[in-house]
């Protein structure tokens, strides 16, 4: 390499950890190879966070915190703004894919026991930041002021006034007037756009610098520290980069179509995303016929609607919540797959799953009797999951785990990916300071392999169907 | 004292008022900024009482005024729904107003100072969105037992005509009634009690 670029290199090198942390954290980070589906989430969960960040500090230069000027300032951004609706869609829509991604994040580790010894930080530090996007996303729901925004913060503020003593002057504190006005519309844009944003970037660092501390889990649920090669490195594992920064930029790619479409065709999602009640200012003396909360947080609603009384209902939702922190305690079994788990722990995974769904159906809907009854049905079954799992997590009956990692087919995707990138690149070394990085660096050459081994296989494709309709054809 | 001059017992007693001064120090400094998240003097001057005008309301008609950001109701029942207010006494969970918040004149059946005319605040006393008035009998929705009252849409509290909840319900108590009175026979003044005037 050029000696200036060297040198260049040298003068960070000597005065700041930078080789040292993209070998921790980049190059040097060895993952189980085995990841499947599951393991975008994380990856989309932090890219869609960023997308909050960015497009959120181009909405607050438009739009202004002050109850008589919210609204019209978020209509102003939808209409006047040069391209203000994206912006603004590409943050409503980012915040349900946040939670969407997040919720498939969360039941990767339930199912793969990714919060168990020893990685019970690394789920800790998770549900905070899954707290801290509650929070985030609660405050950012009240600033367009409309009718659905208005009612819900006074639902939820007065959640806090259950609380027996002091619950009323809680309240009151949180609003800073007697009832949701201008004073907490204020208030939760500070929270919104600088409190929390910080808190959960401090916490999205601590829950990464947790998990490469311990390593990744896999869906075996098998640590590869057990097998390393004379190097050291652990012979199950590849380095997150460039394996897993290439499967998850294919990850999001595949993410972003879909994200797009939604963006581009329906950003409200048939009121989902945007509830219809919403693009009516807020006013503080009628409550819409039917409110509801965002979709995300239909299934705690829902608990909370299923109990008979107002203290126990906020108990029971607050709980809902805290048992998640539970988790890795609650979980005894001797293994941590669900691949290698018995009948009880997949039944009551499955019960879960459609109690967790079917609350979030029923917390949408108007109350009825036989919705009320359902609700109280899938709140007991959301409740006991948990509350039993110390017991049947340790009598289930458990397979035997292999030594080693299964392969399932990701070898297939593995020697793939490993052949893409020898094709495009070719593998460099560089030398920065005492340290020796090998970086595949793409290639002319390599982009015209690829390009004529995907015409071949094309060729190949257009050879294949042509014959079926020829065969077809000589058939009828 | 220990072999290299240090008095670790000392250290510790140093340590531990450092500690327990940062600490006071700390409570002290937050005052501030908790104080600057309760209401300010302004929101706190702005609880004005307001007049209503009832001249001109209809049997079964519901106005709503806004009392410190509230919505206050103020319905004028007719005979047959104030028959009806015995009808559902077994069914409410406080038909006597004890455990709700009310001025003591109008701690009665009617829950009102005449008792044709109701006058609430219109806050679910559950979590605080405002219900919907229903004086409809028996609608498809809210099923046979219904004999008019206010339905709250978010968690399905339902109250009788006199602002009671029914037993049940997620709302723990019956509607508030401010303190109120009449300022002549057509209008009232909500937010002030007769006696603090007289």
């Amino acid at each position: 390499m050029d000696k200036r670029i060297i040198s260049f290199f040298n003068f960070f090198h000597e005065r700041f950890p930078l080789a040292k942390t993209w070998r921790e954290h980049m190059a040097g980070y060895y993952a189980p190879k085995n990841f499947n589906l599951w393991y975008y989430f994380g990856s989309l969960a932090l890219f869609v966070m960023v997308l909050q960040i960015v497009t959120g500090i181009f909405l607050t230069m438009h739009y202004k915190p002050d109850a008589d000027a919210a609204f019209d300032s978020v209509e102003y951004i939808m209409r006047d703004v040069e391209w203000g609706w994206l912006i603004r869609y590409l943050h409503s829509t980012g915040a349900s894919a946040l939670f969407l991604v997040v919720y498939l994040h969360m039941f990767r580790g339930i199912i793969y026991g990714s919060h168990k010894n020893s990685r019970e930080l690394v789920w800790l530090i998770g549900m905070l930041i899954f707290l801290a996007m509650m929070a985030e996303s609660f405050m950012g729901y009240l600033l367009p002021w409309g009718q659905m925004s208005y009612w819900g913060a006074q639902v939820i503020i007065s959640l806090f006034s259950a609380i027996p003593y002091f619950g009323e002057d809680l309240a009151l504190w949180i609003r800073g007037d007697y009832v949701v006005a201008d004073a907490t519309l204020n208030r939760f844009f500070a929270f919104h756009v600088i409190a929390v944003p910080l808190a959960l970037v401090i916490l999205l660092f601590l829950h990464i610098v947790a998990l490469h501390e311990v390593g990744s889990n896999n869906p075996d649920g098998i640590d590869i520290k057990g097998w390393k090669d004379p190097y050291g490195v652990p012979v199950d594992g590849i380095p997150f980069h460039p394996y897993y920064t290439v499967k998850d930029l294919f990850g999001l790619g595949v993410f972003l179509v879909i994200f797009a479409i939604i963006v581009f065709y329906m950003p409200e999602m048939g009121g989902l995303f945007l509830e219809h009640a919403n693009f009516i200012p807020a006013d503080p003396l009628v409550t819409p016929e039917h409110i509801a909360p965002i979709w995300y947080f239909t299934p705690f609603y829902s608990i909370l609607r299923a109990i008979p009384d107002k203290f126990g209902g906020v108990l029971a939702m607050g709980f809902a919540v805290f048992i998640l922190f539970c988790l890795p305690w609650l979980d005894q079994s001797k293994v941590r797959s669900i691949r290698y788990r018995g009948w009880m722990f997949k039944t009551a995974v499955t019960l879960f799953v459609i109690a967790f769904l079917g609350l979030g159906y029923l917390g949408m809907q108007p109350v009825s009797p036989v919705r009320v009854m359902f609700a109280r049905i899938f709140t007991m079954i959301y409740f006991t999951f948990f509350l039993l799992m110390p017991l049947y997590t340790r009598y289930d009956k458990t397979k035997p785990v292999p030594s080693r990692v299964t392969d399932h087919g990701n070898g297939l995707l593995i020697s793939g990916m490993k052949r893409a990138i020898a094709t495009v690149c070719i593998t460099k070394s560089f030398r920065i300071g005492s340290m020796e990085i090998d970086v595949p660096v793409p290639t002319r050459f390599g982009f015209s392999a690829l390009i004529r081994d995907m015409k071949y296989t094309l060729g190949q494709w257009v050879d294949c169907v042509k014959n079926a309709i020829k065969n077809v054809r000589s058939a009828g | 004292m220990s072999a290299n001059g240090v008095d670790l017992k000392k250290r510790r007693f140093l340590t531990l008022a450092l500690t327990a001064t940062s600490a006071v120090g700390a409570g002290f400094a937050s005052v501030p900024f908790i104080s600057a998240m309760a209401p300010s003097a302004r929101t706190k001057a702005l609880g004005a009482p307001v007049e209503v005008d009832i001249s001109k309301l209809e049997d079964g008609q519901l106005v709503r005024v806004k009392w410190r950001g509230k919505p206050v109701w103020v319905v004028k029942r007719s005979p047959e729904m104030l028959a009806r207010l015995n009808d559902v006494e077994d069914y409410l969970a406080d038909p006597d107003s004890e455990n709700s918040v009310q001025p003591e004149q109008c701690k009665n059946s009617y829950r009102s100072l005449r008792p044709e005319i109701f006058l609430a605040v219109g806050i679910c006393t559950h979590l605080g969105c405002s219900p919907s008035y229903r004086p409809d009998i028996q609608p498809e929705d809210l099923g046979e037992d219904w004999l008019g009252g206010f339905f709250c849409p978010c968690h399905g509290s339902k109250f009788d005509m006199a602002g009671r909840i029914y037993a049940g319900m997620p709302a723990p108590t019956n509607l508030e009634i401010p303190d109120h009175y009449y300022l002549n026979d057509d209008q009232i003044l909500v937010g002030e009690n007769a006696e603090e005037n007289a």
